[in-house]
């Protein structure tokens, strides 16, 4: 483990862009801690605290320079390496109908995330198992990117990654990982690359007490955490309580709005949709995020399949919680708790999971 | 096919393509809301493409979009494929519109085949409701030209009315055929129309005129879900062991290779782990409203 000191932060930020590295990090806009290319240590959001809660996220300036004793906002690392809209490919028509297909062209530079917590390294290792594989450009980010985490101090007050076993101190998917301590960071590397750029700055190994101090912080974030979710029993309470009561409790406060899926690090589901230009000889296929919550998303052979907001809100928390551990071998929810704070009523998947686990197996009666 | 072989497949023919081409030969309408299109590659663009029965590929249409259809050929021939389109929604509508010589993007071949090699050495019962028997057309030609194979090859096809059955114009060549290769083949409508000369009621309802031997039969079904139900649910009832039956399922499809996540039902993805399930597997999550 190596100290840096606080303008050692702000060289890694110049080094990894004069690296070619397009460098995104928390930065403070319109109330909030978003993730935008960032220049320097001046872009972070010093002396920001966040207050988090079922729909409730403010910033407070406290003026203590802190640069990292907040959360996470409602970026993650998602909205980089999988955009919430994205140019696949291109398809020309000449004069007799025959097609001829572009590849979209391929961005230049590799990202660098400064900032990631955890819960969004973990959750990226998530959606690796998703698109790895299977999405070219997707791999082609992801294998590229370079990834600074940031251990958790103060987690939010909807944060319950200790349940899931993603946080608050990184662990893996990192290439340099810090802790913000009272006279600049803590540093490990977790790769080559990591190494590489601790050997490119101004660093000296850690002492004692630094590398005590980390253990602390991660155990008072621990200490702090603002929930908490029992996972035991996943998959199975959810699939065997599919005709639970609480899927219509919930579904009359729940707007079917989206905002949880667009601020879930882990949500894939998207629409490949094609637009034509005037002229009428060029469409161009872009993927875009969708949502399990809108009704043309299970729009098939001219019916919807899940008309009602209960089959689409218990089809969100049981692909989240339980499908995705059959489908992918590993829980889909990383406790970041933006799904909770984000939504504009509040509705909270522990509070809904705790609900079903305490009447497990009670089943809607049915009017007729 | 392997998991690894279909784990290749969608690996090469991603969401952003390449797209093989392929060119519009025939138009043959089926009933008043579906029908075929017959297609071949643009040249070379067919080069090692080939398929099975039960699979689907995705068919783009330029500046509509692409369209999951399960493929309604013999795959002896994959340069000659024929895709039969219920037009209902939005890229099927504009199927409407194609003409001989119109060219279509294809990605695929995707998702489970029927498990033909498991029929093997007892019957085949395939039991198609409407345009369902599309989806199941390549597992019969498949069949019928290893008819040696298999002891009894049964076919109950049942639709609405006579005018919803596809492939009406293939029927008495089917029916001479079947003669020949001694197939078995029962017709029936919910509700007749005209000189209809076959059977009136649900499909299960053909079941004790075909004799069903459950002990040896292993059952293909493809239709309306709520047919399905029924038909799986007789089948079992008959004695046929669950896992000897299997059902072809619709769900809404925009990646074919379990990225897009719209064809999930229960934690399968239809697209890569069906569309052909077993009856087992995919029976408790039929019966799920709304799943």
């Amino acid at each position: 483990m190596w100290h840096l000191a606080l303008d050692g932060l702000d060289r890694l930020i110049r080094l990894l862009a004069d690296q070619g590295y397009e460098v995104v990090g928390p930065t403070v806009r319109d109330g909030a801690i978003v993730l935008e290319d960032i220049e320097g240590v001046a872009d972070l959001p010093a002396g920001i605290r966040e207050a988090q809660g079922p729909a409730t996220y403010e910033l407070t300036q406290t003026g203590d320079g802190r640069l990292f004793d907040w959360a996470h906002g409602p970026d993650a690392g998602k909205r980089f390496l999988f955009p919430p809209r994205e140019p696949l490919t291109t398809i020309s028509r000449n004069g007799d109908g025959g097609m001829r297909q572009t590849p979209a062209p391929e961005e230049e530079r590799p990202l660098a995330f400064v900032g990631l917590r955890s819960c969004d390294l973990h959750a990226i290792e998530v959606q690796d198992r998703v698109f790895m594989e299977l999405d070219p450009a997707y791999r082609r980010r992801r294998e590229r990117a370079v990834f600074v985490g940031v251990n958790c101090a103060v987690p939010g007050g909807t944060c319950f990654c200790v349940s899931m076993g993603t946080g608050p101190r990184c662990t893996m998917g990192f290439d340099l990982a810090l802790t913000e301590i009272d006279d600049g960071f803590t540093v490990e590397a977790g790769s080559p690359k990591g190494e590489e750029l601790v050997a490119a700055l101004p660093t000296r190994g850690a002492t004692e007490a630094e590398v005590a101090a980390v253990d602390r912080i991660t155990a008072q974030a621990v200490e702090l955490m603002g929930r908490e979710l029992d996972t035991s029993d996943m998959p199975d309470l959810l699939y065997r309580n599919r005709t639970h009561p609480r899927w219509q409790d919930v579904a009359e406060r729940c707007l079917a709005c989206a905002n949880c899926t667009n601020v879930c690090p882990t949500c894939f589901c998207h629409d490949v949709v094609d637009s034509v230009s005037l002229s009428g000889d060029l469409a161009a296929r872009t993927r875009e995020w969708a949502s399990c919550f809108s009704a043309e998303y299970s729009w098939a052979a001219g019916e919807v399949v899940r008309g009602s907001r209960a089959s689409r809100y218990r089809q969100w928390l049981t692909h989240k919680f339980a499908s995705w551990i059959d489908q992918f071998g590993v829980s889909g929810c990383v406790g970041c708790g933006r799904c909770i704070t984000w939504c504009p009523v509040g509705i909270d998947v522990t509070e809904e999971v705790v609900a079903i686990r305490a009447t497990d197996g009670e089943v809607e009666v049915v009017a007729r | 096919m392997s998991v690894t072989e279909l784990r290749d497949v969608r690996a090469t023919q991603p969401e952003s393509g390449p797209m093989r081409i392929a060119e519009i030969q025939r138009v043959v309408p089926e009933t008043s809301e579906s029908a075929t299109y017959w297609m071949t590659w643009r040249n070379g663009d067919g080069e090692g493409y080939a398929f099975q029965a039960g699979q689907f590929n995705m068919l783009y249409l330029f500046g509509v979009g692409e369209v999951a259809i399960s493929i309604s050929s013999d795959p002896m021939h994959p340069h000659r494929l024929g895709h039969t389109v219920r037009h209902v929604g939005r890229v099927t509508n504009a199927f409407r519109d194609l003409k001989p010589g119109a060219e279509i993007g294809i990605r695929g071949p995707f998702g489970k085949p029927w498990p033909l090699h498991e029929a093997e050495g007892g019957d085949l019962v395939v039991v198609a409701g409407g345009v369902g028997v599309c989806p199941v057309r390549p597992a019969i030609e498949s069949a019928m030209r290893r008819r040696d194979k298999y002891r009894r090859l049964i076919l109950l096809l049942g639709a609405r009315t006579p005018d919803l059955l596809p492939y009406k114009d293939q029927l008495d060549e089917w029916v001479s055929l079947m003669e020949r290769l001694g197939v078995e083949l029962h017709l029936t409508v919910d509700e007749a129309v005209g000189t209809w000369l076959y059977d009136v009621g649900v499909v299960t309802t053909l079941f004790p005129k075909a004799r069903i031997e459950p002990a040896r039969t292993t059952a293909f079904m493809c239709g309306p879900e709520i047919m399905m139900r029924f038909a799986g649910r007789g089948l079992v009832d008959l004695g046929v062991p669950a896992e000897r039956v299997w059902a072809s399922m619709e769900r809404h499809m925009q990646c074919g290779i379990g990225i897009c996540g719209h064809c999930q039902l229960g934690a399968t993805f239809v697209c890569k782990d069906g569309p052909v399930f077993r009856w087992d597997v995919i029976e408790p999550l039929m019966g799920v409203k709304e799943l």
